[in-house]
Order: structure tokens, then sequence, then C-alpha cells
């Protein structure tokens, strides 16, 4: 069984993609329940992965090599980490919340929403757990497909712009990284005699010139850093998240961009250790932007949707900027933060998808006093909030203070800027909640709002629970990090150490080559005498 | 009993969660009931532990409970640990006594409340977070607490949120609050660096090792820290939240926003003496923003006609106070002026709330006067705790603000000038506080009608807990009687093994007992309460008998008063400088940076395409007769190119 289980977390949701294409398209209730159930079943399948997961062992579990398409060497290969089980389960849970959000809101086209959405479910992790190049292309470009539908047909007034912009985006980058997986197939080609797509064997094995990784790492980080979104390419997530449907805001924050971070510390990082080390500035830079950018353009936004867009673009600065700390602590704060970025944003849009099922606007001069007509729903959105802005015994804590700690020790100075995004945070989160909850309810359509009903409770407790969980005690998940990121963090030991010394000898032959240019002048001026 | 040291958070804790969980659904005596009693378990298990470690010998009271491991990443390694010493101590009998008696007060003061549950529920957590503060066993767990008791001060300051004043203000806490949060965080991280561990005793330990005495890493750790307790304990530049705080309701006034979070900044730097220590550099900035805020402050306090006004801006005063004790090195005179300071200005907000209780939500003092003979029980608490802050011997306040005086004098790190500001501010503090007096208590009745047939004396719910906390207005301060009275200081004793310094101090204290300063202490001892004297006697003049004086007075400086009156402008300068720039620049970046900039660019790349597109688009007509033209033209040429060759 510990053989299938990948396989089985990963291909369940098309056993009921089958189910849906078979049942008649208006028997609405049925369509959902059985997505309902089928990705319920997905979610209790990656926790079994869980409890089957040795967080003790290295290197990667459960893995399953099946050669594929031999004469290219591509092969079935499916493995995982603690890095990519954290994200498998992160998945499972928000799909299946997803699924149960969009019960009342999704009205129209109901049979092809719920397969694109676990078709989606299979892309995602699918990309987790890839450990072949070839099929980790695949299962990127396949997660776009639904996604493009979900913003495309069930999105809101600008959903085509919206969705052209996502795809234009995404597809850019793949393309590049296409490009690079090309190019390393060849490389390996070369280097072994055979041709092979094995992430594993080509980053064990394959050496690559220097030169080779720094174009290498800008296509594949050019891909990755779209999905992320790293400043300036970002301004296709505003636009998705506004359009998109509630359950579409929460795969696209709570997974998709972690496409992005969890592209970099799997095949960038490792593959490419010394052209990490020569981008690490720019990419720490840009993250800090993200950071502070994303975090003022966040504050002054009138829709809550795009102000929790804006703060993803700086809760994913932070992100970037923990992983690209290259030290345990940054790291492992990174990962931990995808985690949360996938809580407390998934929530926040869960939250803002509810007002809007009622009062069918997301503008925030449309609201004031809802504290006072829906206390239940007041108190989830400041529980979910505090989560955001990383107030203590809360999730977002423990990963923003790993990661400026981490910051702070690689440069002072990115630990320094890093930590004013604190200060930001606190002030858009506050200030949108204030004029959402505080004050006197002036508008009369809020007057007869309803609170939270039983179903919503459902979707809400289990991110609280979490956001408590891994605000407390958050042991388990360091010890399921601990090997992988030991591993990466060794990785980028070397190629920092190795780097040092390349900067002695680069000295050194400077210095020679003086003395040698000098010597050849001597000559040749003496020549020219005679 | 001190097995059992994590019961005193966790039960508050129980409290926030029964309260919190079913709120809407008890009965107000029970939420009371859970409010109070989860408080009042906490302060009998606090008393019992504080017994337990004063039967221990001196040199090893120090009992540290670790519950679990909370943070393990590589080599930062952070628990869920407590630490009881004589300082955490005396900070859980301060926390938990006096939140008890302000909770029972709360009872009958929030009677009315529709909101009654929530605010238990608030109030159980703060207490929970407060606890947790002071007992944290590390800088992060400390950090906690911390940002605990400041979202709670955000709940609680916040609480009529319906008020848009209420809830900016609640909004403005927690904002400034991290801007303070930025440098304690950033001085964790320079801990952690250095050290290697954030746990208080090991830090203490090792800091003399890895730190250079008086080295720019240390100074800059220190002065990050204490950027930290600056915005907690409201101080330059960063006091300006605490004033607008007085939005929530005035028990939470007199928890939080006076005798205990507002205090966590002390007591902060207090538990990392061993830092501070290693810098004169930093306890000289602490020293400065402590003694410059605590005259600031006051000046202010002078001209404001809101009760509760008065009474924060004095809260900001004070705590300076605190600090100049902190920034001479006297780090346990600051600790015990706080513990006062928890008694009397507690019993001020509580005093206050009776006040404005009985004029049916009146604060301002402008409209009161005349009401001893209404409240006898709230004005003679009242009348105690005004004696007692303005530094009355024997009251509690003349013992501890005079220990901050002469240390501030005499120790190796004071100065004279810091005694002569000190000095003034112990003359204005005078002033405002029987100005407070004798605008609300004397005089005449200067309420209307409606409001005078109100006015009545507030239940027993709320006087006990005045009348016992005057009691300890007045024999608090016998605990720290100094040594020129052929005394030892017990208090001073007391934290004694917690104060890398005190050793140092006391020694120079009992040299200087023994030398022939001890005259100078006596003088100015003496000086200040001559200044007092005379202070309460221009209060009288001006504010009871010849009320008129004061009011030409006030036109003569009519300049000087307006600027009083408007706290120096500095909100409208903030709001010039930072807030407002800030909103602009971000909606720079929104509608023309994201805009115009980025998506201009690629909207512009989308069109140059598009109409690249369009006229290739002609080519492409349609027409069999245009492409067959065209066909038969292009094998022309080519025929022809072949034939040229």
């Amino acid at each position: 069984m510990e053989k299938e289980i990948l396989t089985l977390v990963t291909f369940f949701p098309l056993v009921g993609v089958v189910l849906l294409t078979i049942l008649p398209r208006d028997r609405h209730d049925s369509i959902k329940g059985f997505a309902l159930i089928i990705s319920f079943v997905t979610f209790l399948f990656s926790t079994w992965l869980y409890y089957m997961f040795d967080p003790l062992g290295n290197g990667m579990q459960m893995e399953v090599n099946i050669p594929w398409i031999t004469s290219l060497g591509i092969s079935y290969h499916m493995g995982v980490d603690g890095i990519s089980l954290l994200l498998i389960m992160l998945t499972t849970i928000l799909t299946f919340l997803s699924i149960l959000a969009s019960w009342n809101s999704i009205k129209t086209g109901v049979k092809g929403y719920y397969i694109s959405m676990l078709l989606l479910e299979t892309g995602m992790i699918g990309v987790f757990c890839a450990l072949d190049l070839f099929m980790f292309y695949v299962f990127w470009e396949v997660m776009l497909v639904p996604m493009y539908f979900i913003i495309g047909l069930w999105g809101g007034p600008r959903k085509i712009y919206a969705a052209i912009k996502f795809v234009l985006f995404t597809m850019f980058g793949s393309l590049l990284m296409l490009v690079g997986i090309i190019y390393i197939l060849f490389e390996y080609q070369k280097y072994s005699g055979v041709f092979s797509f094995d992430m594993l064997k080509i980053i064990g094995e394959l050496p690559l010139s220097y030169q080779a990784q720094l174009w290498l790492f800008g296509a594949f980080a050019l891909a990755f850093a779209i999905k992320v979104p790293l400043f300036p390419f970002h301004t296709w997530l505003p636009d998705a998240h506004v359009q998109a449907p509630t359950a579409g805001s929460v795969i696209l924050a709570g997974v998709l961009l972690k496409m992005g971070t969890y592209g970099f510390i799997r095949i960038c990082l490792p593959l490419f250790p010394d052209a990490t080390i020569t981008y690490l500035p720019y990419i720490c830079i840009l993250s800090l932007i993200a950071i502070i950018y994303g975090a003022l353009v966040a504050m002054v936004q009138r829709d809550v949707k795009s102000l929790v867009a804006f703060s993803s673009v700086s809760h994913m600065g932070f992100v970037m900027l923990g992983m690209f700390a290259l030290n345990t602590q940054g790291i492992q704060g990174s990962i931990i933060q995808m985690i949360n970025h996938g809580i407390s944003t998934g929530g926040l849009f869960l939250l803002v998808g509810m007002l809007y099922e009622r009062r069918h606007t997301r503008l925030i001069e449309d609201f004031g006093g809802i504290a006072r007509v829906m206390p239940a729903y007041a108190a989830f959105f400041m529980i979910i909030t505090l989560s955001s802005i990383g107030l203590p015994f809360t999730n977002g804590f423990v990963g923003e203070f790993l990661i400026l700690l981490g910051a702070f020790h690689k440069n002072n100075v990115y630990g320094i800027i890093g930590a004013t995004g604190v200060v930001f945070a606190a002030c858009y989160m506050l200030w949108m909640y204030q004029r959402v909850f505080f004050g006197k309810v002036t508008n009369d359509e809020n007057k007869k709002l309803l609170d939270l009903s039983w179903r919503e409770k459902v979707i809400l407790v289990p991110l609280v629970l979490l956001v408590f969980w891994i605000g407390v005690y958050p042991k388990p998940l360091f010890e399921i990090l601990k090997p992988s990121v030991n591993l990466v963090v060794e990785q980028m030991e070397r190629a920092e150490a190795v780097r040092l010394d390349d900067d002695y000898r680069v000295e050194e032959k400077l210095t020679t080559v003086e003395v040698g240019n000098n010597e050849l002048s001597f000559d040749t001026e003496e020549q020219s005498d005679e | 009993m001190s097995d059992y040291l994590f019961l005193i958070p966790l039960f508050p804790l129980i409290g926030f969660i029964t309260n919190g969980l079913l709120i809407g659904r008890l009965p107000k005596p029970v939420i009371s009931f859970v409010g109070c009693s989860t408080v009042f378990l906490s302060f009998a298990l606090s008393v019992m532990v504080f017994f337990e470690l004063k039967a221990m010998p001196a040199g090893l009271r120090v009992i540290e409970q670790v519950l679990f491991t909370w943070i393990p990443s590589g080599s930062f390694h952070v628990n869920i640990g407590l630490l009881l010493d004589p300082l955490s101590a005396v900070m859980i009998l301060v926390v938990s006594g006096v939140g008890f008696l302000i909770h029972v007060y709360s009872v009958g003061y929030m009677h009315n409340d529709p909101g009654y549950g929530r605010y238990f529920t608030y109030l159980n957590l703060f207490t929970f977070a407060m606890l947790t503060l002071v007992l944290a066993d590390n800088f992060l767990l400390m950090f906690v607490g911390w940002e605990g008791v400041g979202l709670c001060s955000y709940l609680l300051i916040g609480f009529w949120f319906e008020k848009k004043s209420a809830s900016d203000a609640g909004k403005k806490a927690f904002i400034v609050n991290r801007i303070g949060d930025f440098g304690f965080l950033l001085g964790m991280f320079l801990v952690f660096w250095t050290v290697g561990s954030l746990d208080f005793l090991t830090v203490s330990e090792k800091a003399p090792e890895v730190f250079t005495y008086g080295g720019a890493l240390i100074t800059t750790t220190c002065i990050l820290l204490f950027v930290g307790a600056v915005g907690k304990s409201a101080q330059i530049p960063l006091y300006v939240w605490l004033p607008d705080a007085m939005e929530g309701p005035t028990p939470v006034s007199a928890l939080i926003h006076a005798a205990t979070m507002v205090t966590a900044g002390v007591y902060m730097v207090a538990r990392t003496n061993a830092l501070f220590i290693l810098t004169p550099d930093a306890l000289l900035v602490v020293a400065i923003i402590g003694v410059v805020t605590a005259f600031f402050a006051a000046t202010i306090g002078l001209a404001q006609n809101d009760i509760k006004r008065v009474l924060a801006y004095s809260t900001v005063s004070q705590l300076g106070y605190m600090f100049l004790a902190c920034g001479v090195a006297s780090f346990a005179a600051g600790i015990f002026h706080l513990m006062t300071h928890a008694f009397f200005k507690a019993l001020l907000f509580l005093g206050a709330g009776s006040v404005i209780h009985a004029m049916s939500d009146e604060q301002d003092m402008r409209n009161m006067g005349g009401l001893k003979k209404y409240l006898p029980i709230t004005f003679s608490t009242m009348f105690i705790a005004t004696l007692a802050i303005a530094g009355i011997p024997p009251l509690s306040g003349f013992f501890s603000k005079d220990e901050i005086l002469w240390k501030s004098f005499s120790s190796d790190f004071g100065h004279p000038l810091f005694w002569i500001l000190g000095f003034v501010t112990a003359g204005l503090t005078a002033f405002y506080m029987f100005r407070l007096v004798f605008m609300t208590f004397y005089g005449k009745e200067r309420m209307d009608d409606k409001t005078r047939t109100h006015i009545h004396e507030s239940p027993k719910t709320m006087t006990i807990p005045l009348i016992i906390l005057a009691v300890f207005s007045v024999i608090g301060g016998f605990v720290g009687i100094p040594h020129i009275f052929g005394v030892t200081n017990q208090f001073e004793h007391w934290l004694e093994p917690v104060m890398a310094t005190s050793a140092g101090a006391a020694e120079s204290h009992v040299l200087a007992a023994g030398g022939g300063d001890t005259g100078m202490e006596w003088t100015l001892m003496l000086l200040s309460v001559v200044l007092v004297a005379v202070s309460i006697y221009f209060a009288h003049l001006l504010y009871k008998k010849r009320t008129e004086l004061a009011t030409s007075l006030r036109e003569r400086f009519s300049g000087l008063h307006r600027t009083l009156l408007n706290k120096y402008y500095v909100d409208e300068f903030y709001g010039a400088v930072v807030v407002r720039p800030v909103v602009y620049l971000s909606l720079f970046l929104w509608k023309v940076f994201d805009v115009v900039v980025i998506d201009g660019f690629l909207n512009g790349l989308a069109s140059r395409y598009h109409e690249v597109s369009e006229f290739l688009r002609f080519g492409q007509t349609g027409r069999v007769r245009t492409y067959a033209t065209v066909f038969i033209f292009g094998v022309v040429l080519v025929v022809a190119y072949m034939l040229m060759d």
C-alpha cells in the first residue's frame, strides 16, 4: 500500500471527475455531494500519508519510479519529503473547504465547475509529488486549464480579461521553464549518454557550468517568480483574485502561489546552487520591495478582495525572503509561512466570499458596523486577521519571526527592512477591519444581514484550529521539515563556501595576471628596442 | 506549590475560553463569577508561590518551569517556559491582585452594558497575556504576552466600537505599539545571533562575556529593546496612543493603561538589566527619554479638562519616572515605583470611573464641582491617592518617587539635571492632581439639574475595591523605606538577586548613607516636600479659593494654554509628516506604478502586438484570386532568380 499511496492521493480526484461526467448536469445536489465526498476522501488519504510519513527518514519517501517513455528517459517518478507533504496536506484541506464554500455561490454550470475543481486538485498534488521534470511540467500546465475556466466562466464582471491575463503571464513563464528543461535534458544526455528527466538523478549527478546555471536559473526563476508572484510580476494577481469566484481565489492564493516558491526550493536551489548565490541579493531586494509595496498598495484598496490580494504579494515576499536567507531558520520559516499563508489568506478569501454572497459587494465603503449584526462572523474574521498580521500564538508569527530572524542573519539590512512589513501589515488589516466591522450600521441593507450558518462555521472552524495549532505547537511541523531543510541548507553552505574559495582564488589569479602582464609588456618593450 | 506555576496564567485563560465560547449564552452572574474567580485563583496561587519563594535562601530564589518546546528550528530553540524569581513574583502579585480588584469593580461599572460577556472575555484574556508576559522565561514568550496585551488593549479601547473615536483610538494604539515592537524584534535578533539563546537566565549569564562593555553592539541591542519599551510604556515619541486610549471603559484604563500593561516596558528593561548595565550610552538614552517624558507629559496634564485625560498624561509622566530610575541603573527603584503607582493610579482611575458613573458619563471637569458631599467614599479614597501620587510623606508615592529622585542625583549614572527636571515634575504633578481634585469635588456645582438629581455613590462592588486600593496606597511604600531612615530597604533587598547592578548600587548607597551625603539626601527630600506643598497651595488658590485668577491667568497666557491644551500639536505633526505622506505614497504606487507603469507597459505590449497583427492581416484577405496572384508573382520571382544564376 505504501507504494500506491501517492498515486492514490494524486489521482483520486480524477475518479470524481469521471463520476461527475456521468452524472446528469441538472442533478446539482448529487454533483455537489459527490464532489464534496471525493475531496474529503482525498483529504483522508492525505492524512494517511501524513501518518505513514517518517519524520526521521532522509530523502524522498513513498517513492514510485516506473519507466514510462523510455526512449526519452521519462518515468512515472513520484515521492514526497517534508516540504511537499505539508503542501499536499494544505492542498487537500483547502480544496475540500473550497468545495464546501462553493455550495450556494455557484449556480450555473455546476457540473463543469466541480469537475474543474477536482481536476485542479489532481494537478496541484501532482506538482508537489512529481520527481520527474517532465511530469512536473505536465502537472504544472494541467493546473492552468481548470483555473482558466474557473476564473473565466464563474468569475466576476471582468473575468475574461483576468483569466487571459492570468494564463498569458503563467504561460510566458512556463515556456521559458520548458526551454530550460529541454536544455537540461540534453546536457544530461551529453554527460551520461542517456536521456533522463529524473530530478533526483539530475540534481545528484549533473555538473552544470556556472554560465549554464546562470541562464537556467533565470529561465526557471522567471517562471516561478511570476507564479509567486514576485514584484514586479504581480499585476496579474489582483485582477485574477478580484474576478475569480471565492473558491478560485482560495485555491489560487492558498496553493497555486506556492507552486512558485515550491519550484524555487525544489528545483532552483538544489539544481543551480552557484547561480542561487549570485542571484540572491537581487531576489532578496525584490522580495523586500514586494513586502513593502504590497502592504502599502493593500492599504489604499477599496475592494476587500483586492486588499487581500495585495497583502498576498506582501506575504509571499516574506516567503521568498526567508528562503533566500539560505539558513535553517529562514527556510523553515519560509515553508511554514507558505502553509500559513494558505490558511490565513485562504481564510480571508472564504470570509470575504461569505459576505459577498450576502451583499453582492466587496467595497469597504459599503460596510461598517458589521460586528453588530454579524458578531460570530466578526469574531472569525478577527482571528484570521490576527493570524495574517502575525500575532504571536497564531500561525503567522512562527513563520514571520523565523523568516526575519534568518534574513537578519544573512544581512542585517534585509532583516530590518523586512521587519517594517510587520508594522504595515497591522496598518492595512486593522484599518480595513475598522471600516468594515466597526462604527454604526449606516447602510440599511446591512441591517438585516444574517450571521454565519452552520455550514459556514464548519468551513471556518478547521482553519481557526490550524491557526492556533501551528501558532502554539508547531513542533511536529518542524520535525517533518528538518531533514529536507537540512539537506538544502547544507548544499547552500557548500555552494557559498566554494564561492568564497573562488573569490579568493580569483583575487589570487588577478594578482598573478597583473604580474604576468607586466612581464609581458617588458618583453614587448625590449623587443621593440631591439 | 511552584509545580503549579503554569496555573497562574492558565486560570484566566480558562475564564477567557469559557466566557468566550459561551458568549451571549451565559447569564450575567455566571459571567462575573467565571471572570472574577479565575483571576482570584491566580492571585491566591501567586501569594502562595511568593511565600514559597520567600522561604528559599536569597541567592537561590529562582524557579524555572519548562512546559514544552515551542519553536525548534536548527540552533534556534525556544520553549514555553516560566520563570519565577523575586522580580516576576512582585509582578504577578501586582497584576493578579490589582487585576482582581478591577474585575470586581467592573461587575458594578459595566452592569448595564450590553457587551458584558465580551468585556469579561477580553479582560480575562488580558490577564492571561499579562501574566504570561511577566512569567516568561525567554524573550520570545515575553513577546507573546507583549503582543497579547497589545491585542487586548486594542480590543478594549475599541470596546464601544460603534463610536468612531473609540475604534480609531484602538487602531492607533495597536499600530504605534507595533512600531515599538519593530524595535523589540530587531533587538531580539541581535541578542539571539550574539548570545545564541533567548533565555533570560542564559542571556544574563553570558552577556558580560559576549558583549564588550559599552560597545556599539550592546548599545544598539539595548536601544532597540528600549524602542519596544517606549512603544508599550508610552514614552516620547510614541506616547501619543495612550491619551486616546481613554476611549475605553474606565476600569480598562485603570487596569491596562495605568496599573499593568503600560508598565510592561519598565518591566522589560528591568528584566534585561544585565544587558543595559553593560552600556552607559543606552542607559543615558533611557534616562533622558524617561525624565523628558515625565516633564513633558506633566505640562500637558496641567491644561486638560477631561478627568481621564489628566490621569492619562499623569500616567505617561509617572512612567517617565520609572524609566528615569532604570536609566540611572536603579532598576529596583523603578519597579518599586511601578508597584506603588499601580496602587494609586488604579485607584485614581477607578475613582474617576466612579465619578463618571455618578455624573451620567460626563468626563469634563468643567461640568463637575462640589461632588464631595455626594460621593464621600469616592472622594476620600481619591484624595488619599492624590496625596500618594503628589508624594506626601509617608504615603507610598512619597517613598518610591523620592527614591527615584535621589537615585537620579546620586547614582553613578545620575546627573543633577535629571534631578532638577524630576523635581520640577514632582511639583507639576502635585499641582495638576490637586487641580483635578478641586475642580471635581470642591467649589460650585456646575452640572445641569438633570445630572445632579442622578448623582449617587457607587455600589459596593465598586467602592470596596476603592477602599482596598486606598489602604495599599497608604501602606504600600513601607516595604521600601530608604536607608536614611535607619532601616534596610526591604524592597531593594528583595530584588537584589535579579539585579546585576543592585549590588553595586546598594554599595554606593550604603557608602553615601555612611558618608557625608546623608545630609544631601535629607535636603533634597525636604526640598521636594516643600515644592509639593507650595504646588498644592497654588492649586488650592487657583481652583478653589479664587477661580477667577485661573481664568485671568489662562487669558493672559492664552497662547501657552492653547498649546498645552492641544498637546503641543504632536498628533497633528505626526499626521502631516508620517500618516498622510504614507497614504499618498501608497495611492501613487497603486494608481501610477501598478496601473500605469507595469500594466501600462504590458497592455502597451499587447496593443503593439495587436497592431502588428492588424497590419499582417491585410495579407490574409481570404480571396482566392488575391492568393493566386501572389502565388504566381512568387513563382515568377523564383524562376527569374534561378534563370539569372
